[in-house]
Order: C-alpha cells, then sequence, then structure tokens
C-alpha cells in the first residue's frame, strides 16, 4: 500500500474543502519545483518516506501527523529516501523534527541513513540539550481557576511588600529627622525641579480647562435662579478645596510617578541599586527620600498654583459669557475662600505627592531585570497612584465632612 | 590575627521558591587566591555570588567572613562586613547619574575623611590605573562597554577592600581588553594582596588567572568540581574536562 502527496494536490484539495469549483480552479504553475512526499509500506513493519522537490520554509510544507496515520498501522521503523530532495533549508528540519517527536512518543524507530548529512548533524545538534521541565512548564495555557489563584496569591504577597516598603520610607524619613539619612542634595534640588517647574505647563493647561469646565457647569444651574455670582463661590472652593489637588495629584502620578517608577527600574536592570547596597548605602536614603521630599514638597505648591489657574478661568467665563463683573468676582472668591479650604487643598496635596512618590518608587524599586519590567513597573505606577488618591481622596472628603472643616 | 579564611561558604542551598538553583555548596577562598566560580549559562553563578556579598539570602546555609557568619550577624554588622568587599557587576552598574569621577568618589568620601585636593587624587590615581586617566567627567552613557566594566572595577577597588568579587569580567570584551582586564585582576592580587572572587565562563580568563575555582552544575544543582582549574582540565570531572577543553574530552 502507497500515498502521494505534493503541493499542488494539497492545495487543489484545501481548495475542494473550502468549496471552490475544482474544474473552474486553475492549476498552479507546474514548472516551478514543488516538494512531493511519497509514503511506501517497506516489509518488516518499516516505511519509508520519499522527500523529492524542494522542501522549503517559504513553501506549504505538509503537517508530519500525514505520516503519524500511517505510523499507527503496526508500523515501527521508519526510513528516508531523499536522492530526488534538489533544495532543502528549515522548513525540512522543522518537519522532521517534529516528526521524530511524535514517533518517539509512539515507539518508532528512526534510521536516519537516507537523510542528506548536514540535516543529520543539525538534527542531532538541536536534540542534543534536552528541553528544561523549567522551560516547558511556561508552555500551555492555565484556566480560569488557576490564573484567579495565582493573581490572589500575588495580591496577598504584594501587601506586606507594600508596607514593608512603607515602614521603610517611615523609618528613613526618623534617620532624616535625626541627621542621619545619606543622600546627595543635589539629588532633591534636581528632582524638586524635575517635579516642579517643568510641570507647570501641564498643570497650567489642565487646571484651565477644569476651571473652566466647572464655572459652565455651574452657571447652568445658577442662571435659572439669577445667582451667576455664585459661580465664583463654586469654582474657588471646588478648585481649592478638591479639584486642584486631585488635578495636579492624577497629572503627577502619570508624568512623574512613571518617570520614578522607569528611572529605578532602570537602574535596577542596570545593577545600580545593587551597587549601592554592596557599598552600605541605603537606596530608600540615596534614591527614594529626596523623591519622596521633592514631591511632597512641590505637589501642595503646584496644587495652590492649579486652583489659582483654574479660578481665572472661571473669572472669563463669568465676566465674558454670563455678564459677572471683574471687581464682583473678586469680591464674591475672597468672601468665600477661608482659611481651612486651603489648609484642606494643600493637605490633600502632600498626602498625593506622598502616595505618587510611593508608587513610583515601589514599583521602581520591585522592578525586575528586563526592558520589559521596566515598562510593567512604570504602567503599575501610575495604575497604582491614581488608584491610592482616589480611594484616600474619598476618605480624606468623608473625614474633613464628618470633622466639619 | 584572625586565620580563619577570608571567605568560606557552608552547606549553602540557593533558591527561588521551591526551585532550587544551587544546593548543598561548601568552599573556602584563602586568602590571596583568585577563586573562579565557573559554570555553563544558567547554572546559578551570578546568584551564588548574589549569596556572597549580601544582596540574597540563601534558602539554607550560610557565608563566612573570616569565620564571622554574615547571614546570621545583625544588619549594622553586616554593613560592616560588607565593607571588606569591593564588587564589579558584569555591566560595570556605574551610577548613570554621577561622572566617572563621582562614581569613585562616592563611597570614599562617605567612609573616609580625605581632602577634596587627595580625593580628587586618589579618584584619578584608581582611573589611570584601569586605562581611564583623564575620564573624571565623562558620565557612563558617553563609555563604550569595555570602559564602563574597567570603570565599574576602578569603583570596587576605591576603598581598597580586603576581597574583590567580580562578575564575569571578560564577556563582552574584545580578547586583548580582556587580557588587560586579566592582568590587572593578577595585578592586583600580587601587589595588594587582595583575594579575588570571579564569576566566569570564559575559559581564557579562568586558565588564564585562577588559582582555585568550584564547577556549578546546572543538571545536578550542585558543585561537581573543585580545584586548580589548570588540574581540572587534565584531572577534573568529565563534565568539567568536557566544559574546560570546550567539548574536545
Amino acid at each position: 500500500m502507497w500515498w502521494t502527496c505534493d503541493h499542488n494536490e494539497l492545495l487543489r484539495l484545501q481548495q475542494l474543502s473550502n468549496g471552490a469549483d475544482l474544474d473552474s480552479t486553475p492549476l498552479p504553475d507546474p514548472r516551478a519545483e514543488q516538494w512531493r512526499l511519497d509514503v511506501r509500506h517497506g516489509g518488516d513493519h518499516g516505511l519509508v518516506i520519499a522527500c523529492t522537490g524542494r522542501w522549503c520554509i517559504d513553501q506549504d510544507l505538509p503537517s508530519p501527523r500525514v505520516i503519524l496515520a500511517e505510523t499507527a498501522k503496526g508500523v515501527e521503523r521508519l526510513s528516508f529516501n531523499t536522492a530526488q530532495l534538489t533544495a532543502w533549508d528549515s522548513g525540512f528540519l522543522a518537519f522532521l523534527r517534529t516528526l521524530f517527536m511524535l514517533c518517539a512518543e509512539q515507539g518508532v524507530t528512526i534510521d536516519q541513513e537516507g537523510l542528506p548529512t548536514g540535516v543529520r548533524h543539525l538534527l542531532a545538534m538541536a536534540a542534543a540539550v534536552p528541553a528544561r521541565e523549567v522551560a516547558r512548564g511556561k508552555n500551555g495555557r492555565q484556566g480560569i481557576f488557576f490564573l484567579l489563584g495565582a493573581a490572589t496569591m500575588e495580591f496577598f504577597r504584594g501587601a506586606p511588600e507594600m508596607l514593608h516598603f512603607l515602614g521603610e520610607i517611615v523609618a528613613s524619613f526618623g534617620r532624616l529627622l535625626r541627621g542621619r539619612a545619606r543622600f546627595r542634595l543635589s539629588d532633591l534640588w534636581w528632582e524638586i525641579e524635575e517635579v516642579g517647574p517643568r510641570a507647570l505647563i501641564i498643570v497650567s493647561v489642565i487646571s484651565f480647562l477644569v476651571g473652566l469646565i466647572l464655572a459652565y457647569l455651574g452657571a447652568d444651574q445658577l442662571r435659572l435662579v439669577g445667582a451667576q455670582i455664585f459661580i465664583a463661590d463654586l469654582v474657588a472652593i471646588g478648585m481649592v478645596r478638591e479639584v486642584g489637588a486631585l488635578m495636579t495629584g492624577i497629572i503627577i502620578a502619570g508624568r512623574t510617578g512613571a518617570a520614578f517608577a522607569a528611572r529605578l527600574g532602570t537602574m535596577q536592570v542596570n545593577e545600580e541599586i545593587d551597587a549601592f547596597k554592596t557599598l552600605g548605602f541605603s537606596p530608600i536614603d540615596f534614591l527614594v527620600l529626596p523623591r519622596m521630599l521633592a514631591l511632597m514638597l512641590m505637589v501642595p505648591l503646584l496644587t495652590l498654583y492649579a486652583a489659582f489657574v483654574g479660578m481665572l478661568a472661571g473669572m472669563l467665563v463669568s465676566v465674558t459669557i454670563f455678564d459677572v463683573g471683574v471687581f464682583e468676582y473678586y469680591i464674591e472668591t475672597l468672601r468665600a475662600l477661608k482659611l481651612k479650604h486651603f489648609l484642606v487643598g494643600l493637605s490633600k496635596g502632600s498626602v498625593y505627592g506622598f502616595l505618587v512618590a510611593y508608587a513610583g518608587c515601589l514599583r521602581g524599586m520591585q522592578c525586575g531585570r528586563s526592558a520589559e519590567s521596566v515598562g510593567e513597573a512604570a504602567t503599575s505606577a501610575v495604575v497604582t497612584g491614581i488608584l491610592l488618591i482616589t480611594v484616600v481622596a474619598s476618605l480624606m472628603t468623608i473625614i474633613f465632612y464628618r470633622l466639619g472643616i | 590575627m584572625n586565620n580563619a579564611p577570608p571567605i568560606e561558604v557552608r552547606n549553602l542551598t540557593m533558591a527561588y521558591g521551591d526551585f532550587v538553583i544551587q544546593r548543598d555548596l561548601n568552599f573556602v577562598v584563602n586568602k590571596g587566591d583568585i577563586f573562579v566560580i565557573m559554570g555553563g549559562s544558567g547554572c546559578g553563578k551570578t546568584t551564588v555570588m548574589r549569596a556572597l556579598i549580601g544582596l540574597q539570602q540563601p534558602a539554607t546555609g550560610t557565608v563566612c567572613y573570616e569565620g564571622e557568619d554574615f547571614w546570621s550577624a545583625e544588619p549594622d554588622r553586616q554593613a560592616r562586613l560588607k565593607r571588606r568587599l569591593g564588587i564589579m557587576f558584569q555591566g560595570g552598574a556605574l551610577w548613570s547619574s554621577l561622572t566617572l569621577g563621582e562614581n569613585i568618589a562616592l563611597p570614599l568620601k562617605e567612609y573616609t575623611t580625605l581632602s577634596p585636593r587627595r580625593l580628587a587624587e586618589i579618584v584619578s590615581f584608581k582611573l589611570a590605573l584601569v586605562g581611564l586617566a583623564d575620564f573624571e567627567d565623562f558620565y557612563p552613557s558617553e563609555l563604550s562597554g569595555g570602559m564602563k566594566k574597567r570603570a565599574g572595577l576602578a569603583r570596587a577597588m576605591a576603598l581598597d577592600p580586603e576581597i574583590l568579587v567580580i562578575d564575569e569580567p571578560s564577556s563582552g570584551l574584545d580578547p586583548p581588553t580582556a587580557r588587560r582586564l586579566d592582568d590587572l585582576i593578577l595585578e592586583l592580587r600580587d601587589s595588594l594582596e587582595t583575594t579575588i572572587v570571579v564569576i566566569s565562563h570564559e575559559l581564557a580568563s579562568i586558565l588564564g588567572i585562577g588559582t582555585n575555582s568550584i564547577f556549578l552544575d546546572a543538571e545536578t544543582h550542585t558543585m561537581i568540581n573543585s580545584g586548580n582549574p589548570k588540574e581540572a582540565v587534565v584531572s577534573g570531572d568529565p563534565r568539567v574536562r568536557h566544559f574546560l577543553t570546550r567539548g574536545a574530552q
């Protein structure tokens, strides 16, 4: 018993299975040299596989499983005839390697004598180092319950790490207060410049637009009762107490938190953080503390600035669209704002600054040792930062409301 | 005087979770040795090095410096013990925001009371020693891979450590540069009596400078040979001979 298959026939069978009309289907150019596979049963439970023509990677080569269907019928030995093989490359090698592995699973022995010498050598090299169990474990899809369990375990592993890092930061602040924290002042100034003045443009743009939105939102309701003047109260208190700090926190989380994580992550990849540890320097003091201080100092200032820009936008809308006088708006703003509003806004700014720096530094220090990990650290820093800000903002709003501040 | 060896490793097992990288390692690094930790790629050489230099806690076992157990010491004591070590990381691990001069000066500023002039002299000397004279104001990003390694060595030597640990000194270097680095390591051992631990899989380096060694095997996850690498070529474990002769034996 024997059968033959070649590229043209495979193509025609595929077209037929796709519903094509064979008579109207043009045949491929017969002059183009294609692969051809002949499988013949030899005596003594053997199977001879004849590969002729061109077996290259740019062709639609057959699956080794077509041969496997034959080996299931009591075949114990496989041999090859490649006398008519005109060209081969990795495509042929990959075909043979898969075939050999499938045969090994079925206990079919293989006689490689009929294969070209180069093919035999390359296959031997590919088989020289067996696949490791660890590498094999990476393959294969995991079920939904496995993934859910892994994610839960990862979360519970991550929570103590976050607390541990928080503890290290508190200890570092303790050393700072006792005058024993070691870091370079030039690093602190550099960070202050980076997170403060360089963020002014983006903070200005966003705060202006948010102030504008707040003013329109308020005006829409207030003019129904002819109380457009209270746009000033809404914008001033809204921007100073809540929105200024919240928007600044989110901008800084995207801009600076990600940068912290990427920079520390890259230092982790380059073993720079290990170098600090081996020389007896605390990476928390040297790298994390200046960043925490810079953000805790600059975010409250940026918050005030954002509130001021937002109020300017509110004034612009009120004066040009809703016929409120400039002086009138100014006096109403002064009347509405109290010291407690500034204290609330500044305290929120400081806390958000701490949270963004914490998230950025945490993810940077947790970074693995590959370029991919740096990207993950930066993304995770932004997500963690914004999540922490949102949760803490809600808590602080409730607490301040309960305390009547 | 303490006659205990500079480094003694006792029953060391390194693991990531349940996956054992290397187990039951026992070896001694004697004073003046150029001790090579060798093995194929992925066998866990660098992981073992991380336990030696206090960066990664072993799963079991410990490392003793002159008889003193590092991993059961208090953190303050661990920090003092680490000061005996100078580490050259594989890629140099220079602090990218500092110039070469600042990189070398930082540990000196931290642990000595040198005047700025003396500090500058020492920094200049250390850089000259590794063939980077007048490179004080260069940033790491402005250097080639080989220059970064040499600058990393200069920083590792900044405090004249008793033990120098060097991770893959020759990898990625052209043969003459690798040879110069090997000569420098020999010179440091001979002139400063520094004990040197080299993590390597570069045969020329291993056979050229190593006086003692262990071979870590990736399959059995433990050391399968110890002693002078030149002798291991002739009479070592067959797997080690296979490695040291590039598969010829």
